[in-house]
């Protein structure tokens, strides 16, 4: 058994080591290194409490610490890269779901002594850690579920969903007063379920109503809650490590929801309120339909003169090349061309793919050197310079009228601007439309070439062609 | 179907209506392919290679005409086949209607339905159909060839050994297709390359290919554009400051190749005899529109001749001189229309009179000519598009100052009522919740945008740290907190080492 005191040491140094575990994620040289320090931090943590808090039952305490770590590692093992939203979803849910079940073990410890206002605030925070912690847990099994494709990716449009979400949160704010009255009288377990139930349900609908492009802010708002609920309940257990850890979770996640609205040029209330182009976007709707001109066809034999011809060439992903999995070509390609002194830089949109920086994990996936790796932001200015873009499965990303139709319903987002180079070819599998549901003018511009097939199968030509 | 592909009898003409390559690809869609003997030898396709892409080679014209649903040509037919072509088939060649009239009344009282190459109208979508932009490419390319072969000096400046040579100075009037073939061609020979058109709008292709687009010095906004992305007749007044232009550059260049072309008009006559005796001795001109009767008044068509000391070139058959390319391209804008007449890809053709493309290209059909077309709808480049509305930018909102304000004595309100309820123990841990809200903001705005998956994932394995609260209920006397507990330690343990796991994984394939 070890002091009190060294447990609080451990903490803080846990503390710290999280800290400098993102900290270390500020570039790739040190982003490993900070993985580490997470490991030592979370390691730290674990063996100060079993060795300094817990007195008993450390049989099942360790079977299950094996048991969860093992099947833990054979998940981080098997997944594949284009699986990482839903594997990072899953684990959301594992989050909110513990959070759920301390809370409601918190709550019927018997050898709980809280008094007057503190036993108020106490149960307040059980309720509070308990109402994240289900939010989290059914929104990200909803959100796996669109993920992985069991659940349709469309966003479901229950009729008058703003007042039922509405109607949830007063239900679950007046189901509050009731816990903490009756839990004050020595009862309170029975709304404290109801809220349970009433959270769930609004996880569910909330993950519900949005649809597949909009899912980045989804995953990251979960990353987010998922923090707030460790924080919760750290208030609940005064425990200080918890708080922090749970902070700094919890404000990473908001700032990735943040970085990936403004990429959108979204408000976060519109996102999760849901149903992404059904509003402004069929009233401006009108133009949409009228034909804008006919694309040019390409083949994958002239796409790869084209490529091998060209001195500066951009590729773009999007969900397009996850689904196809065909970053591994991709890669293929650039090997190719690179070895034929072509230019060949990647130019990655902020929320290209399913998640933060997914097209980022794919293309380390495929070896591709992070270093011709560029964010929107970085080489937008440079496609005039640009011979061949190559837009591989992305749509709403490379939209000019995002910029040009200011009644469009996604004008004002920042696209890449691929149009501005020599010529842009687009892989498709089909002249539908985006996310958004708007036509995409790029399509019909002169120095367009569409090479449509499943993007695989194309590139796979593309790069026997050459 | 069958298509029928005869040898060209037009004295000179090399070119051949299909490739093997293009066979191939008519045979895909379900076409079979005869081809007369020898009627690629000048293109350099031989009789073997027709037959290795599966094609039928037929002996003799007669036999072929008449074992034939479709003929392919390249030049009009002659009178002798003409006579060759049955009600029931359908001929696809240049014809030129406005021109041979006559022709067109034979081919319309065959009965047969005739399509025009030349007549495909001037829509974005028949661009892969028109024979008349892939030829005049062609023939820009090559007069610069020609041009080269009759000049005798250098393109490109070099200074050598042996002393400095300048470079050619090359001056292209008309910037259409053909022109522009002309300056790219010339450009990448390492010549200075000029060029004038009437049509204000396409200064910009000409820019673009890196030559120098010369301007008149003309007060009226004048805008040659004529329909369907041609140009048109100029006033007189234009014409006098072209011509001007003309004289004086006229005795700087060292080449000239004119390509101003009219739709249903002589060429306009653009060098004088003057301008052709100004020019240095050794210099070439290339008349594209020799067969319209010439943009130099000097040009014989069909002829190179040599007067003043300056060459003068009048070929009408500068395809022809390319012919390999040419089939290609032709033979592939033919297969172009024939996947429009056959959209099921059935080896079927289905004259749909009700499709813009197919409508304007064909000339007559069942006895009745049906030439010209009406208008068509769309112009390739609209001839004025309206000037856009200054989009108004909307003023950027001042910041306001009372929001923040509001919010921070809101937020202020809230704490001094949270502080004035709370106790201290509580205030404790808010403070470091407080503080470690910013310190997480300031520490994820340096996490670079390629990191936001592993970000996640090992942020996702560190807000497992709630694992601490299961690990201090384990110890509870009460065997359903304690199971709940376990239960709590199994699933955040999975998400700890998963985590870990699958961010080491991932920042493992991130190398350089």
């Amino acid at each position: 058994m070890i002091s009190a005191g060294i447990v609080t040491v451990s903490y803080i140094a846990a503390t710290i080591l999280f800290i400098l575990a993102l900290g270390g994620l500020s570039n790739q040289e040190t982003a490993r290194r900070g993985n580490w320090y997470g490991i030592i931090g979370i390691l730290i943590a674990l063996l100060a409490t079993i060795f300094g808090v817990v007195t008993q039952h450390y049989e099942i305490l360790l079977t299950a610490l094996v048991v969860g770590g093992a099947i833990g590692v054979l998940l981080a093992r098997r997944v594949q890269m284009t699986q990482m939203p839903e594997l990072v979803a899953i684990l959301h849910s594992l989050v909110g779901l513990a959070a759920v079940a301390v809370g409601f073990a918190s709550f019927m410890d018997p050898n709980s002594h809280f008094e007057g206002v503190e036993k108020t605030i106490h149960d307040i925070e059980i309720y509070l850690g308990i109402l994240i912690g289900a939010v989290t847990f059914s929104g990200s099994v909803i959100a796996f579920g669109k993920l992985s494709g069991r659940v349709g990716g469309k966003p479901l449009m229950l009729p008058a969903r703003h007042w039922l979400n509405l109607g949830l949160l007063i239900a679950a704010i007046w189901f509050g007063v009731e816990f903490v009255g009756e839990s004050a009288a020595g009862g309170g377990m029975e709304p404290l379920i109801i809220m349970t139930a009433i959270a769930l349900l609004f996880g569910i609908h909330m993950v519900m109503a949005i649809g597949g492009a909009d899912m980045p802010v989804v995953v990251s708002m979960l990353n987010s809650y998922s923090g707030w609920a460790a924080s919760a309940t750290g208030f609940m257990l005064s425990n200080d490590l918890l708080i922090v850890t749970g902070a700094l979770v919890g404000s990473s996640g908001a700032i990735l929801s943040y970085i990936m609205c403004r990429a959108m040029n979204r408000k976060f209330l519109s996102v999760i309120a849901g149903g992404f182009g059904t509003g402004g976007g069929s009233s401006s709707g009108g133009g949409d339909g009228e034909e804008q001109g006919e694309v040019v066809p390409i083949e994958a034999a002239e796409t790869a003169a084209l490529l091998e011809g060209a001195k500066e060439v951009m590729i773009i992903p999007g969900y397009g090349m996850a689904v196809a999995q065909a970053q591994h070509t991709v890669f293929e390609i650039t090997k190719v061309l690179r070895a034929k002194k072509v230019n060949v830089r990647f130019g990655i949109h902020p929320v290209a793919g399913r998640m933060p920086g997914h097209m980022n994990v794919l293309l380390a996936e495929a070896k591709v050197p992070y270093d011709i790796v560029y964010e929107m932001d970085e080489i937008n200015d440079d496609f005039p310079d640009v011979d061949v873009s190559v837009v591989i499965g992305a749509n709403d990303i490379v939209n000019p009228s995002a910029l040009e139709v200011p009644d469009s319903p996604i004008a004002g987002m920042p696209v890449l601007e691929c149009w501005k180079g020599g010529t842009t070819i687009v892989l498709k599998r089909s002249m539908a439309t985006g996310y958004a549901g708007v036509q995409n003018p790029l399509f019909f511009k002169d120095n367009t070439r569409m090479l449509f097939g499943d993007a695989k199968a194309t590139l796979d030509e593309v790069l026997k062609a050459l | 179907m069958r298509i029928g592909v005869p040898k060209e009898i037009h004295a000179g003409e090399q070119r051949v209506a299909t490739t093997p390559e293009v066979a191939g690809q008519l045979m895909k869609l379900g076409f079979d392919v005869s081809i007369e003997t020898g009627a690629g030898e000048n293109a350099s396709f031989s009789d073997q290679a027709y037959r290795d892409a599966g094609c039928e080679i037929v002996d003799s014209a007669e036999a072929l005409w008449g074992g034939a649903d479709i003929i392919f040509k390249v030049r009009a037919p002659e009178t002798v086949e003409a006579v060759l072509l049955k009600s029931h088939q359908t001929l696809i060649s240049f014809l030129w209607p406005a021109q041979n009239p006559e022709l067109l009344k034979q081919l319309t009282d065959s009965g047969a339905t005739v399509m025009a190459m030349d007549s495909v109208p001037r829509i974005s979508r028949a661009q892969k159909m028109d024979a008349l932009s892939s030829m005049a490419n062609i023939g820009g390319y090559r007069a610069v060839v020609e041009a080269a072969q009759h000049f005798g000096r250098f393109f490109t400046g070099q200074i050598t050994a042996a002393g400095k040579v300048p470079p050619a100075k090359v001056l292209v009037i008309g910037a259409g297709v053909a022109g522009l073939a002309a300056i790219g061609a010339a450009k990448s020979m390492g010549a200075i390359v000029r060029s004038f058109d009437t049509r204000p709008e396409v200064k910009e292709q000409v820019e673009s290919m890196d030559a120098e687009f010369l301007m008149l010095d003309f007060e009226d906004d004048e805008d040659g554009s004529g329909e369907g992305g041609y140009a048109k007749v100029m006033s007189e007044e234009f014409i006098k400051a072209e011509m001007a232009l003309f004289a004086e550059q006229a005795e700087d260049v060292d080449i000239i190749i004119t390509t101003a072309l009219i739709p249903g008009k002589p060429a306009p006559r653009l060098i004088t005899a003057e301008m052709v005796e100004s020019m240095k001795d050794g210099s070439v001109v290339v008349d594209l529109a020799a067969e319209q009767g010439g943009n130099c008044e000097l040009t014989e068509p069909d002829q190179v001749v040599v007067k003043n000391g300056v060459t003068l070139i009048g070929y009408t058959d500068l395809p022809s001189r390319l012919a390999a390319q040419s089939s290609q391209l032709y033979g592939t804008n033919l297969r172009h229309l024939l996947t429009e007449l056959s959209p099921e890809k059935n080896g079927e053709i289905d004259v749909n009179m009700d499709d813009e493309v197919i409508r304007g290209v064909t000339v007559c059909t069942g006895g009745e000519t049906t030439w010209p077309p009406p208008a068509p709808k769309l112009s390739a480049a609209p001839a004025k598009a309206p000037e856009p509305e200054p989009v108004a930018m909307p003023e950027a909102e001042e910041p306001s100052v009372w929001g923040p304000i509001v919010a921070m004595v809101a937020g202020g309100l809230a704490l001094l009522g949270l502080g004035a309820v709370a106790p201290p123990s509580f205030m404790a841990h808010f403070t470091v919740f407080v503080l470690a809200c910013f310190v997480g903001y300031m520490v994820i705005w340096n996490v670079t945008p390629a990191l936001h998956t592993p970000l996640m994932s090992v942020t996702n394995a560190i807000s497992s740290i709630i694992i601490i609260g299961a690990l201090v209920q384990v110890s509870s006397g009460e065997k359903l907190i304690m199971w709940i507990a376990a239960f709590t330690i199994l699933i955040t343990s999975i998400n700890i080492a998963g985590g870990f796991a699958v961010t080491r994984r991932m920042l493992e394939m991130f190398r350089k």
